[in-house]
């Protein structure tokens, strides 16, 4: 087993509290010992590595900044670091974490009830119920404020119809928590694995995020209880306060992803001899690459490390959580496409954790808010014009073929 | 039962080292510092033995300020508190002052039992627990595989690897010292909760006086031992080309792996 070394150019783990330090250490080591072993597999074979879930949840990674029902309680540096360690892993151990602590055990924490919280928050952080964050649908992903899903009060129930899509964990999951448009507004409802009506199936031919499950959830007349609506959600802003917290963590977590490249691209450069009886390392262009990455690296380090100290101090704001998101996830995507190219062929095969970064780094580009859309968030901060929804000025779009067809 | 655990930070044995200025010790700065690997599952034992006893671990390091980083991470792991020799008069010492500090700490402590490494990744003196063992006067072993604590509590029975290949299964009385070899155990990870309850468990500071210790008796001023120089070997002897097909030359690499490496 080889111990993944890190990268503190700067020396920042001075900066750092000791627990900040320690947890991003048994993170480590725990990748290192458990993940590495078996991830290229559940790569190839295109599935979560449940197995898993026991340590993970042994460790404390399921809802770790909570700090009540015996959860540890850890500040948003700490999360963050270990957000990093564990995407220096896989993107797709990292985005299960996300989902389990940010977008289902947060949102019934924040705004669930009180019953709520304590059939849920305890199962989840032990790992022995799994969740999901059902927002985006077939038809809306940047734009989820135009969701088709509705949810109609039924005498002293909720009935949900619609499809989500791209669901992470969806048919794993025993809890998903479902956004839906109610004559109120989009409100936050959890539905359970088995209520009739909610069906969910994967989705299949992925080329990213394979050691991650994604599934498309069903609900047709699906009838819950009353008791299921999340209380204290009132639109779609609690939606985005979760995402807030999952993109926060993704802005470290791509620093871990650039931070495996690099490493494997460094140390692959000082061993693959060429020309000359020299490694490849000694070549300028080699050099350029990896000064780049480690550069990179460094400075999204200390983006991510600030916005963590700011949300600590309740002081980060979206748009800072954006541009975090938007320039570390970037450096992953630059670090893995350089780092392939020093690897030659061998950056095509998985013998290396290169070319599965490099894949799954595309989905960490898309999801929770693409880079172009938070490009447009800090637009929208900058001018103070929201960039999203272009108003009159622009020409009718044409008319699309399919609706062409239905004429 | 109570079990005091020594334990002793060392430079990560993956580090690229390089020998300090005054040539008698390695360059400290910028070098990472790792809890000892043998220490590492002579906490574990310990820490599976306090579980099922219903007992505490308490950890003993002596060493600079940095060694906090290596007590907090086995109170993260389930140690109860720690004892830091922390003192400028403490340091520098050879195995006989260090177990000499060391076995003074530990009489306050009241334990049943002390646990700790066979060998240190640094110098590997493989002695300090032995001279621990001497000065409080309990009977000790080392090079140890395997340790199950009977039935009341009073003894322990302990498996050692003897030189021939063979195993040694012995009876010993408690309190003892017992220094365990790396691989007995799955040392466990600190959890992210045992992390945060690390952060309100005390580390006791004593001083020399407190533990009724002349400054004389420790560190560099207590050694028998002067360390005159730390070098690398000399490179460029010792290597050997193996000849053969692929086959011939994997049988040589193996023996002489096994016979004269006994890395196998
Ligand atoms: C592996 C994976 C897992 C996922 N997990 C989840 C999950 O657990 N829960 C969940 O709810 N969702 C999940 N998603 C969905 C994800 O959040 C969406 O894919 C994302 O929001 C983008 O939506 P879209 O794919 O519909 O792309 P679109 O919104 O159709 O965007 C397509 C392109 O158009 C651009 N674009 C869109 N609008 C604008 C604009 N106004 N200006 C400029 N450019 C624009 C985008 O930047 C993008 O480049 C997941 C996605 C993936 C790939």
């Amino acid at each position: 087993m080889s111990r993944f070394p890190g990268v503190d150019f700067l020396d920042l783990d001075p900066l750092l509290s000791d627990e900040a330090r320690l947890a991003r250490d048994a993170v480590r080591a725990f990748v290192d010992e458990m993940v590495m072993p078996i991830i290229e597999e559940c790569h190839r074979e295109g599935r979560t590595p449940v197995e898993l879930v026991p340590e993970m949840a042994r460790l404390g990674l399921f809802g770790a900044t909570i700090a009540e029902y015996d959860l540890p309680g850890l500040d948003n540096v700490a999360y963050g670091l270990i957000m990093q360690e564990l995407e220096r892993g896989d993107s797709g151990l990292r985005s299960f974490v996300s989902v389990q602590s940010s977008l289902v055990m947060y949102p019934i924490y924040a705004f669930g009830s009180q019953q709520q919280k304590d059939r849920w928050i305890p199962a989840l952080g032990r790992g022995e119920a799994i969740g999901c964050f059902g927002l985006t649908e077939p038809d809306f992903g940047s734009n989820p404020g135009g969701m088709r899903t509705t949810a109609r009060r039924d005498g002293d129930g909720w009935i949900l119809n619609g499809t989500k899509q791209w669901i992470t964990n969806g048919t794993l999951a025993d809890v998903a928590v479902v956004w839906a448009k109610t004559d109120d507004g989009v409100r936050g409802f959890l539905v359970e694995k088995g209520t009739p009506g909610f069906s969910a199936r994967d989705q299949h031919g992925k080329f990213s995020l394979r050691a991650s499950t994604t599934s498309e959830l069903a609900f047709q007349d699906c009838r819950i209880p009353a008791a299921n609506l999340l209380p204290e959600t009132s639109g779609l802003k609690n939606a985005l306060m979760c995402l807030n917290q999952a993109r926060y963590g993704i802005a470290w977590g791509g620093i871990g992803a650039a931070m495996a490249c690099y490493v494997a691209a460094r140390d692959y450069a000082m061993e693959r001899v060429q020309f000359g009886g020299q490694p490849i390392a000694c070549h300028q262009l080699v050099q350029e690459k990896l000064v780049w990455m480690l550069s990179e690296i460094t400075k999204g380090q200390l983006l991510a490390l600030r916005v963590g100290q700011l949300k600590d101090q309740g002081k980060a704001r979206h748009y800072h959580i954006s541009m975090a998101k938007r320039n570390n996830v970037w450096v992953a995507r630059e670090s893995a496409k350089l780092a392939r190219e020093i690897l030659g062929a061998n950056g095509i095969v998985d013998d290396y954790p290169v070319i599965r970064h490099m894949l799954n780094v595309e989905s960490v580009y898309t999801y929770e808010g693409t880079h172009d859309i938070h490009t447009l968030i800090l637009g929208e901060h900058i001018t103070g014009i929201p960039a999203f929804n272009p108003p009159e000025r622009t020409p009718k779009r044409a008319a699309r073929p399919a609706e062409v067809g239905r004429e | 039962m109570r079990i005091a655990v020594c334990i002793k930070q060392v430079p990560d044995t993956e580090a690229r080292l390089r020998v300090r200025k005054d040539g008698l010790w390695v360059e400290e700065e910028d070098l990472p510092f790792v809890i000892n690997e043998s220490d590492n599952y002579a906490l574990e034992e310990a820490l599976t033995i306090a579980e099922k006893t219903a007992g505490e671990v308490v950890v003993v390091s002596l060493g600079p300020e940095r060694v906090k980083d290596a007590l907090r991470k086995a109170l993260a792991l389930g140690a109860s508190r720690a004892v830091h020799l922390a003192e400028e008069a403490f340091q520098g010492g050879d195995a006989l002052a260090t177990g000499r500090a060391l076995a003074a700490a530990i009489a306050g402590q009241e334990v049943d039992l002390v646990l700790t490494g066979s060998q240190s990744d640094d110098v590997g003196y493989g002695a300090t627990g032995s001279v621990i063992a001497g000065h409080l006067g309990w009977p000790h072993a080392w090079l140890v595989m395997g340790l199950e604590i009977e039935e009341g509590g009073t003894s322990a029975r302990v498996t050692r690897e003897m030189e021939s290949g063979m195993n040694e299964i012995f009876r010993l009385q408690l309190p003892a010292v017992i220094e365990v070899q790396a691989g007995i155990n799955h040392p466990r990870y600190a959890s992210l909760k045992g992390i945060m309850a690390a952060k309100r468990k005390p580390i006791e500071r004593p001083s020399p006086a407190d533990l009724g210790l002349e400054a004389s008796q420790i560190g560099a001023a207590g050694s028998r031992l002067e360390v005159l120089e730390v070098a690398f070997p000399d490179s460029g002897e010792g290597a050997e080309m193996l000849e053969g097909d692929a086959a011939t030359m994997a049988r040589t690499l193996v023996e002489k792996l096994q016979r004269e490496a006994r890395v196998l």
